[in-house]
């Protein structure tokens, strides 16, 4: 079992992922490990790029990742994916959600929208796996569990039983929303290597 | 909470300070919320047998942990570092006075700033101010550290500051839970001659300071929160709050002085851990505060000279400042679209921020929350933002300045809460000094920026309870203020006739932009009917696109795209609307003249 690691995730204010970066810490806790998070609250919460800091081992001081060293980066985002290149590393794992969200200078046809911008991060041999989460979301009926999905696909890449993610939905997720977050658990853990 | 067991927590570090403060006996707390320490606020409340209030500003917030520490209860003041300079007054003079039961005044600095409008590092204020400062570096000792606080204040009669940073506050981390000692038993004692400041009195307490503070040192010397950690190989580090864990991780090996208490400083320790190693460095983040002090002792040190003074640190940036040469290649970052915060899909700022937009010769003397985001392209419709308050004062100094040829071009704008926060005086000045500009208050009902905290023009209490709520219209009324006009801000028409007509009017009339904050849990449960493109009548005209609002995007078409959806060749693109982050406020069907923008129908 990997000794400690570092998880990046980012993506848009508003898109859940404090949660599923709660989800993620709870499990590594439950796996035994100490755990930091460092998040951003306040501005960054309107609409801007947001990003969370895990990180897990046997003793943990730094609450930031460093550059060059996030093993995983999970991307809600295609150009918040592409934004954290410095942090990564050439065997980080970027687990990407392939929705697009068009920043405003874009919405407001002053940029575009850079084409085909993943073979930024497939060019220089990371392992991208991306993944349509919203569809997934879509799928099991319920539009709010993307971040869940994007946990379940990144879970692959974790020594962590995925039945231990299963518990901490059950136990972090109210009740009626709790079959479908873990519904879509399994459907982002299948969607890796399906 | 999942992780939560008998003995251990998963908590941010606000909530295990929240813990802390009500296990170290604190029973009533005071602040104004600020980034990053707002979340303290509101945790704390939720313990039995404590108080907690918002304040209308950090001087009120300290001057309320001030009396209740009078009357002989623990308590605690909150704030985030700018809020300090709203707060330095009381803080300078109760150094002098002293406390009855422990007072904690805790400062949530902002280095890179993050959600603020400087960077200063207020463990200044602790020199200046001549009070013991504790500084914790993770969620765990920050809870700690509140109760140290606490028994500091008491044993030396002092405010005892507390300074966290964004990585503490944002930050969660295991925390040990522990049970709340004794809490005192408040009651009324008189001692003039330590609590009335004058000179006579203050002269003596003056003196008090010095001795106390000269006893802070001693005890600096063997407080368990300064500690030396051994270690390998000739360079030791000296470092204190996150800086410390940034120093841990690029250097596990070497000798460290970890400081918990920041002012005063364990002068013999320092001393000795200098002696100990053949080269000293100094790790923090911001103003070289613990170099200057060390500097001071004559001992030779790096700091900043290598370690940057400006921005946070992280254990990447602390190893290539020691070691160059250690630096690892990394991926270079690309050129991309940035993404900044943006006034929400529906946010009534913006149909009064597009009014001003329209005014070409309009100054905007601004202010802060949510609605200084008004500044972006494509409104840009702010020249000025300084601090909580100053969009009143500053306008009326501009008018002062130019006399008649400010005359229907000054304006100033702010919001509900920061009108409560530091609006009023300004605003009486204005009238009382007989200015020319216009004062806009951007009522959202709320104190949106920091995430709605409820304040003095709300109608609710911290707690949810109804209370008082200020008459916006009859206090300025009762400042003098001559014409006081109320707009509703999605009203685009109705938002320009009335700015025209009260900025070009030579006396300070006041506007009351009155819509509520559409995230209010109110708004959301409202649900509103949303809008809907239809695209055969968008002429590309970009009027809606202007108005900056997140759920409109523009997309460019090719002249053959454009006869292709049968638009006219030149037609460069064409709007739409993202229905589902429309929160139907309608601004922007407001300015659509081609009929392109529909409600849709109830259901
Ligand atoms: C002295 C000081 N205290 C606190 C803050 C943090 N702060 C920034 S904006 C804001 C609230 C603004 O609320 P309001 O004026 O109602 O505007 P809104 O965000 O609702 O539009 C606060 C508390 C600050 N910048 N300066």
């Amino acid at each position: 079992m990997k000794q400690s690691g570092n998880i990046l995730f980012s993506g848009v204010g508003g898109q859940g992922i404090l949660l599923a970066s709660e989800l993620t810490a709870h499990a590594q806790l439950a796996g035994g490990y100490d755990v930091k998070k460092s998040e951003v609250h306040g501005m960054a919460q309107r609409g801007g790029s947001v990003e969370a800091h895990l990180r897990y081992g046997e003793r943990v001081y730094s609450p930031l990742i460093d550059p060059g060293s996030a093993d995983i980066l999970v991307a809600f985002e295609i150009l918040e994916a592409v934004r954290y290149l410095p942090y990564l590393h050439k065997d980080s794992a970027v687990v990407v959600n392939t929705q697009k969200i068009l920043p405003p200078a874009v919405a407001l046809g002053k940029a575009t929208y850079p084409e085909d911008i993943l073979s930024e991060l497939t060019s220089r041999k990371i392992n991208v796996v991306p993944l349509d989460a919203f569809a997934i979301a879509e799928e099991v009926g319920e539009l709010r569990t993307v971040n869940v999905a994007m946990v379940g696909a990144m879970s692959n890449f974790l020594a962590v039983d995925p039945q231990v993610f299963l518990d901490v939905i059950d136990r972090a997720v109210k009740k009626p929303f709790r079959e479908v977050n873990k519904q879509a658990f399994e459907a982002g853990r299948a969607a890796v290597y399906a | 909470m999942v992780f939560d067991n008998e003995t251990k927590l998963w908590l941010s570090g606000n909530e295990a300070i929240a813990l802390g403060a009500w296990e170290a006996g604190i029973t009533l707390a005071s602040g104004y919320p600020g980034t990053p320490s707002t979340e303290i606020m509101g945790h704390f409340g939720q313990y039995d047998g404590v108080y907690a209030e918002w304040a209308p500003n950090e001087k009120v917030g300290l001057e309320v942990a001030i009396g209740a520490s009078f009357a002989g209860s623990r308590a605690l003041a909150t704030m985030k570092h700018v809020g300090l300079n709203v707060a330095a007054d009381p803080l300078f003079t109760a150094a002098y006075t002293g406390v009855r039961g422990g007072l904690v005044v805790l400062t949530a600095d902002d280095p890179e700033m993050h959600s603020s409008q400087n960077e200063q590092d207020n463990r200044n204020y602790a020199f200046a101010a001549k009070l013991p400062m504790l500084e914790p570096s993770d969620p765990a000792e920050a809870k700690e550290m509140i109760g140290r606080a606490i028994s500091l204040s008491e044993e030396l009669d002092t405010p005892v500051m507390f300074r966290i940073t964004t990585r503490i506050a944002h930050v969660k981390g295991v925390v040990e839970k522990g049970s709340r000692g004794e809490v005192p038993t408040p009651g009324i004692e008189r001692m003039p001659a330590k609590l009335v400041m004058l000179p006579g009195n203050a002269r003596v307490r003056r003196r008090a300071v010095e001795k106390r503070m000269a006893a802070a040192a001693e005890l600096a010397e063997t407080l368990p929160e300064n500690r030396i950690e051994a270690g390998r190989g000739s360079r030791g580090f000296i470092a204190a709050g996150t800086s410390y864990n940034y120093v841990k991780e690029a250097f596990p090996e070497a000798p460290v002085l970890k400081l918990g208490m920041v002012w005063p400083l364990p002068e013999k320790m320092i001393r000795s851990f200098a002696e100990s190693v053949e080269e000293l460095v100094i790790v923090e983040e911001l103003d070289p505060f613990l170099e200057l002090h060390i500097r001071a002792m004559g001992i030779d040190c790096h700091g900043e000279d290598i370690i940057p003074n400006q921005g946070e640190l992280n254990s990447h940036i602390v190893k290539t400042a020691v070691e160059p040469d250690s630096a690892p290649e990394l991926f270079e970052p690309l050129e991309l679209p940035m993404r900044p915060p943006n006034m929400c899909a529906g946010c009534p700022h913006r149909g009064l921020f597009y009014g001003l937009s329209k005014m070409k010769d309009v100054f905007v003397s601004g202010d802060i929350g949510c609605y200084t985001l008004g500044f972006l392209p494509p409104l840009s419709a702010m020249d000025a933002c300084v601090c909580m308050g100053a969009s009143i004062s500053m306008a009326h100094g501009m008018s002062k300045a130019l006399g008649k040829e400010g005359e229907g071009k000054l304006v100033a704008v702010l919001g509900d809460s920061t009108f409560m926060h530091s609006g009023m005086t300004g605003l009486l000045n204005t009238v009382y000094n007989k200015s020319s500009a216009t004062t806009i208050i951007l009522d959202n009902r709320i104190t949106a920026m920091t995430g709605h905290q409820q304040n003095p023009a709300s109608g609710k209490t911290i707690s949810g309870e109804p209370a008082s709520a200020i008459d916006f219209e009859q206090l300025c009324t009762a400042l003098g203020v001559p014409r006081v006009v109320v707009i509703n801000p999605h009203d685009i028409d109705e938002t320009r006739r009335v700015l025209k007509e009260e900025i070009n009017s030579p006396d300070p009339s006041v506007i009351i932009s009155r819509a509520p904050c559409i995230l209010l849990p109110e708004e959301v449960r409202r649900k509103k009917p949303t809008y809907y493109t239809n695209l055969d009548n968008c002429t590309g005209c970009t009027a809606c696109v202007q108005m900056g609002c997140p759920a409109v995007s523009w997309h460019p078409i090719t002249p053959e795209e454009a006869v292709e959806r049968g638009y006219r060749e030149k037609q460069r693109g064409y709007a739409e609307i993202t229905e589902v982050q429309c929160n139907g406020c309608g601004q922007c069907a407001a300015v659509c003249k081609f009929d392109a923008i529909t409600r849709r129908e109830e259901q």
